[in-house]
């Protein structure tokens, strides 16, 4: 992909995170390109997730400058960072077992719903109208998309682990967003739904345009599909760079390998 | 001309959804459909029966009332409680607010039942965004001993502010009337309340099915991830407690006008109690449940009733002074049991029944 410096998305400096006296995220600063795939990898426990949680705005960092296409997220409560545009999956799955797949899909349009308190309760026409135009973008757009059409009408909590997650990446598109975080997607997952997976991420990012912030374990999975790769340890970030780069760099192999004591 | 056969199959086999609209009705299939309106043919036969003086009196009018009252509260409650998942032990102070705010408005500015019991509702949802607030920082058995002090406060409130509700001799109201046409029989006020209770039902199934009620669900299910997703958490509870308490306020002013008075001991905690346990027996988070739920609670006390005073006839007068406490027992017992062998409710039971009956005579022939 061709990028030009000035076309990010996503440009964060100096984001500072601590639990009391631990410090989670080390001043961190990243920039995210316009419709790139970009992959943030580390050891466990490097931080990946808790910056996730930071573009969120559910974790409240210490100190941030977070500008996301011209705003600042600092300060903005989560369901408003939603409604500009960041959609995101969870590493063990949220969903909301006690509803079907359509209906978890249906949530993920949630802000972009009209909302009439007396609409709903008499079931106006022009409630009526806008929940069928979003149900019909819906079942066109993601179900078919994401091959989930049979399971429509199965309640969430029945369904096997790998199509709820598709369920929660389903429902992360219905949000038409921007910018799609993916947390840990493919963990626990078989080679075969892995390749699925893989194969949606790049239809999310080739057709419709989405800018993808990765995170992933496994490594060959992301130096395959990623256009930038970010490394983390310990809460700081020890590289950024091209797939191939990054594999090089010392630093990376040390945190991943360890040091090669000489004696 | 149709044949019978064919007649039946369009009737109650056809299954068939050709659009999203269809797909999202009440009633989705024809045979559902059917059967509604056979229940309201139902109705109507048994009321005009009523009228003739043959089949169900006064009394079983009553009693029918009581059970179509409790089941506004009560789909209030469910809303509250088995959807957004946020416990009250408070909704008879709810009713109870419902149910003073009518009277007043009914004997001293003389409003229409109808009008007083939409402001009735108004008031009491107002009540409900109070006491919501402190759905802000606590959930669980914690919400629900706050508002249990709401409870108390309004146990305290009727019984001693007497300029206002005339303490414990309670306000008598006079008969209930539809814009000056008196329901004076208990027929009569069936044929308002079923009206209204239609409403409601269709209305918070109407809720259910709308951005606002998956919303509901949603923080019921995860609140975490409903914030993420894009869900404004604490004014959805508010509007979650307030529209519970407003079916529990129309619920309290069509009590009041059901018994002619309102006095402190119908809104008493112990009824908070009660509707908590028909919502559970008949299914958290169920519509349908809360039907069953409503009824098994309010005609096994008086099926008991009748029994026992049946038994007093046949055998001994002074069994009802022995088996007096014996009904308390079963009842109680019922539904420690009910708890115990069906903990989804009531629904969990009609749901197998109407699975049974889906694939009845060949049940080897699956999906």
């Amino acid at each position: 992909m061709n990028m030009t410096e000035h076309d990010t998305l996503l440009d964060i400096k100096n984001l500072t995170l601590s639990f009391g006296a631990r410090k989670v995220l080390d001043n961190i600063s990243l920039s995210v390109p316009r419709g790139a795939i970009y992959s943030i990898i580390g050891p466990n426990g490097a931080g990946k997730t808790s910056l996730i949680n930071c573009i969120n705005m559910h974790y409240k960092p210490d100190s941030c400058d977070m500008m996301f296409d011209g705003i600042q997220l600092k300060g903005i409560y989560p369901h408003k960072v939603a409604a500009l545009g960041i959609a995101r999956t969870f590493q063990k799955v949220e969903l909301f077992h006690g509803m079907t797949v359509l209906d978890n899909i249906k949530l993920g349009r949630h802000f972009l719903m009209k909302f009439s308190f007396l609409g709903s309760f008499f079931r106006l026409p022009n409630i009526v109208k806008d929940e069928m135009k979003h149900r019909q973008e819906i079942e066109e757009e993601i179900l078919d998309f994401m091959g989930l059409s049979s399971f429509r009408y199965s309640p969430v909590g029945a369904l096997p682990f790998g199509v709820r997650k598709r369920v929660d990446m389903a429902r992360a598109l219905a949000m038409k967003p921007k910018l799609l975080l993916l947390d840990e997607i493919m963990a626990g997952m078989a080679m075969e739904e892995k390749e699925d997976i893989a194969s949606y991420i790049m239809d999310v990012q080739r057709d419709l345009g989405v800018t993808i912030i990765w995170i992933e374990h496994d490594l060959s999975a992301v130096m395959d599909l990623s256009d930038r790769v970010c490394v983390l340890n310990f809460g700081n970030k020890i590289t950024e760079g091209l797939p191939e780069e990054v594999q090089k760099h010392p630093q990376v192999i040390e945190a991943y390998l360890g040091t090669q004591e000489v004696k | 001309m149709r044949t019978v056969s064919e007649w039946y199959n369009s009737t109650f086999s056809s299954t068939a959804v050709f659009n999203h609209r269809e797909d999202e009705r009440i009633f989705r299939t024809r045979f559902k459909r059917t059967w509604f309106y056979i229940f309201l043919a139902v109705n109507v036969l048994v009321f005009i029966a009523s009228s003739l003086g043959f089949g169900a009196n006064e009394y079983h009018y009553f009693i029918l009332n009581l059970i179509l009252v409790n089941l506004v509260a009560v789909i209030g409650l469910n809303l509250l409680v088995g959807f957004t998942g946020l416990l009250s032990l408070g909704h008879a102070a709810f009713m109870g607010v419902g149910a003073y705010t009518s009277a007043l408005l009914i004997t001293e500015a003389g409003f229409p039942l109808v009008i007083s019991m939409i402001i009735a509702g108004l008031v009491a949802a107002m009540a409900g965004l109070i006491v919501g607030i402190p759905s802000l920082r606590i959930k669980g058995f914690y919400l629900m001993v706050a508002t249990l002090a709401f409870q108390m406060v309004i146990d305290y409130g009727v019984i001693h502010w007497e300029s206002l509700t005339r303490g414990v001799r309670g306000i008598e109201l006079p008969t209930p009337d539809f814009f000056g046409l008196a329901l004076k029989e208990q027929k009569s006020y069936f044929v308002f309340l079923f009206a209204v209770t239609i409403v409601m039902m269709w209305g918070a199934k109407n809720l259910t099915r709308s951005k606002i009620g998956r919303a509901f669900v949603a923080i019921r299910d995860n609140d975490i991830s409903a914030e993420i997703i894009g869900i404004p958490i604490f004014p959805y509870k508010l509007l979650a407690f307030s529209v519970s308490a407003f079916y529990a306020g129309v619920a309290g002013a069509l009590f009041a006008s059901l018994m002619r008075t309102a006095i402190p001991e119908d809104y008493h905690m112990m009824n908070s109690i009660m509707l908590l346990a028909m919502v559970i027996i008949g299914g958290m988070g169920r519509l349908t449940g809360s039907i069953f739920g409503v009824i098994f609670m309010t005609m096994v006390p008086v099926l008991l009733d009748n029994f026992f005073s049946y038994l007093s006839i046949v055998y001994d007068p002074n069994i009802t002074i022995m088996l007096g406490p014996a009904k308390e027992f079963v009842y109680g017992g019922l539904i420690v049991l009910f708890i115990i062998f069906e903990p989804e409710g009531m629904f969990a039971i009609w749901m197998r029944i109407r699975d049974y009956f889906r694939i009845w005579p060949l049940p080897y022939i699956s999906e």
